[in-house]
């Protein structure tokens, strides 16, 4: 379970997140949506702790992520995230990008690591380009490597930021996809996303973010459907 | 037909003085680019406020010739009782020099990591040094390459200056088989030829292994 308590992060002078409070079961899926600047992608990098925050707590799993005395690194192997930029790892092969966390972060032998790479390479439909480099793959599959990398570590949650925001609009389907998959599959995620068809299918819950407020989260026949916050309204109007 | 009165020992000469070349650049390339990886990595760890100090000590190493950092390496070794010899010293000044340029490369290398990727690895649970030992490292060594092999080429060539010290390395030894023979022209062809024989490996090396990484880019 990941509990977000009146959580307040600014950069600088801009507040961009003004006090969320937001907790998400096992199992659940609930996406986020919301203008750019929202402050929904913040959220989601303070969850793994690779954002500071200024207030409030996040725990995952009775956890306090921002607690001094905290194992990040032992944390994080349990929440798998991926970005917007697949940020694939250059120099090693599809297999070792992979690989190379389970083996180093786990300590996993280099069979069992291969063997879980494979499995979920495979489960991504990578299985034919385990030797190829990633620069030599379209940025859908550099971004479901990234999904399988991120699978690899066994994670209990997964956190999904924008992850096809960066693709051309043909190399979207096949990722989404991806998602649709591990969400039906139980897998418990957090997706921002600017997706609203997808968002829809999907979700147990939608959260509309608005200038750093969970202005709205409720179902999503709820929240497409009967919009109660003005600016929902308007911004569910701007992208129909 | 062409005379000459270089003999084989005369050869063989030279290729003490090439070994001693080989010597005084071996020691300080490994030294300076040990050095250069540890101040590169304080120096993008530190940011530019707090390794301030560290960056005016290496321009200082970059700004001064060479020549006069050896002249007062010795000079400072001497008054100070150190007891380091002509090779000792000519190693630490040559290191020192490397190191300062090698630490600008190195930065450079690790800057050139975008920060994303570095993100990814620590979102995957990495430690700092395993972010920097398996990620960080082989890709600002890919790119830092190319100025590598430069900068020790030049340190190689470099390195002939410390024959002030009294070193006899490849560039005294011919001075001395001029003086001797009177052969000025011959002998510099061959020691030039040398300098090449010896600089030619390595920067071959550097292509290879720039073209052995390339398919991956």
């Amino acid at each position: 379970m990941i509990e977000i308590e009146n959580v307040r992060k600014s950069f600088g002078t801009l507040e961009v997140l003004k006090g969320i409070d937001l907790t998400v079961q096992k199992g659940e899926v609930v996406t986020v949506i919301g203008g750019s600047g929202s402050g929904k992608s913040t959220l989601l990098t303070c969850i793994n702790g690779l954002e500071p925050i200024d207030a409030g707590r996040i725990k995952v799993d009775g956890t306090e992520v921002h607690a001094k005395s905290t194992d990040l690194n032992k944390l994080r192997s349990k929440i798998g995230i991926v970005f917007q930029q697949w940020n694939a790892f250059p120099h090693l092969t599809v297999l070792e990008n992979v690989m190379l966390a389970p083996r180093k972060v786990l300590g996993q032998s280099k069979q069992a690591a291969e063997e879980m790479a494979v499995k979920q390479l495979t489960h991504v439909g990578l299985g034919e380009k385990l030797q190829v480099y990633p620069n030599r793959m379209s940025g859908g599959q550099q971004q479901r490597m990234a999904i399988a990398r991120a699978l690899a570590m066994s994670p209990e949650y997964m956190l999904f930021d924008e992850v096809t925001s960066a693709l051309d609009p043909q190399l979207v389907g096949e990722v989404l996809d991806t998602l649709r998959m591990l969400a039906s599959e139980g897998m418990t995620m957090i997706c921002v996303t600017h997706e609203m068809k997808f968002a829809r299918e999907v979700s147990d819950r939608v959260a509309f973010f608005h200038k750093g407020v969970m202005a709205e989260i409720a179902p999503p026949e709820a929240l497409f459907g009967a919009p109660k916050d003005p600016e929902l309204q308007k911004f569910l109007a701007a992208t129909h | 037909m062409f005379n000459t009165a270089l003999t084989w020992s005369d050869l063989a000469f030279l290729a003490q003085g090439a070994a001693m070349t080989l010597a005084v650049t071996a020691v300080s390339v490994t030294a300076g680019t040990l050095l250069g990886i540890l101040f590169g990595v304080i120096r993008v760890q530190a940011g530019p406020y707090w390794s301030l100090p560290l960056t005016f000590v290496l321009d200082v190493f970059r700004s001064v010739p060479l020549l006069i950092q050896l002249v007062l390496a010795n000079a400072f070794q001497s008054i100070a009782k150190l007891g380091w010899g002509p090779f000792t010293t000519s190693c630490v000044v040559l290191s020192l020099y490397t190191a300062a340029y090698c630490t600008e490369i190195v930065r450079g290398g690790i800057s050139s990591v975008p920060p994303t990727t570095r993100r990814a690895a620590r979102s995957l649970g990495m430690t700092w040094w395993q972010d920097m030992r398996y990620i960080v490292a082989p890709l600002a060594t890919r790119v830092s390459l190319p100025s590598w092999i430069g900068l020790t080429l030049g340190v190689m060539k470099d390195s002939a200056l410390v024959l002030w010290l009294g070193l006899i390395e490849l560039l005294r030894a011919s001075q001395i088989l001029v003086t001797r023979l009177q052969e000025p022209l011959f002998i510099l062809l061959i020691c030039g030829a040398i300098y090449f024989l010896i600089s030619f490996p390595i920067a071959r090396l550097g292509g290879y292994l720039e073209k052995r990484w390339s398919p991956n880019d």
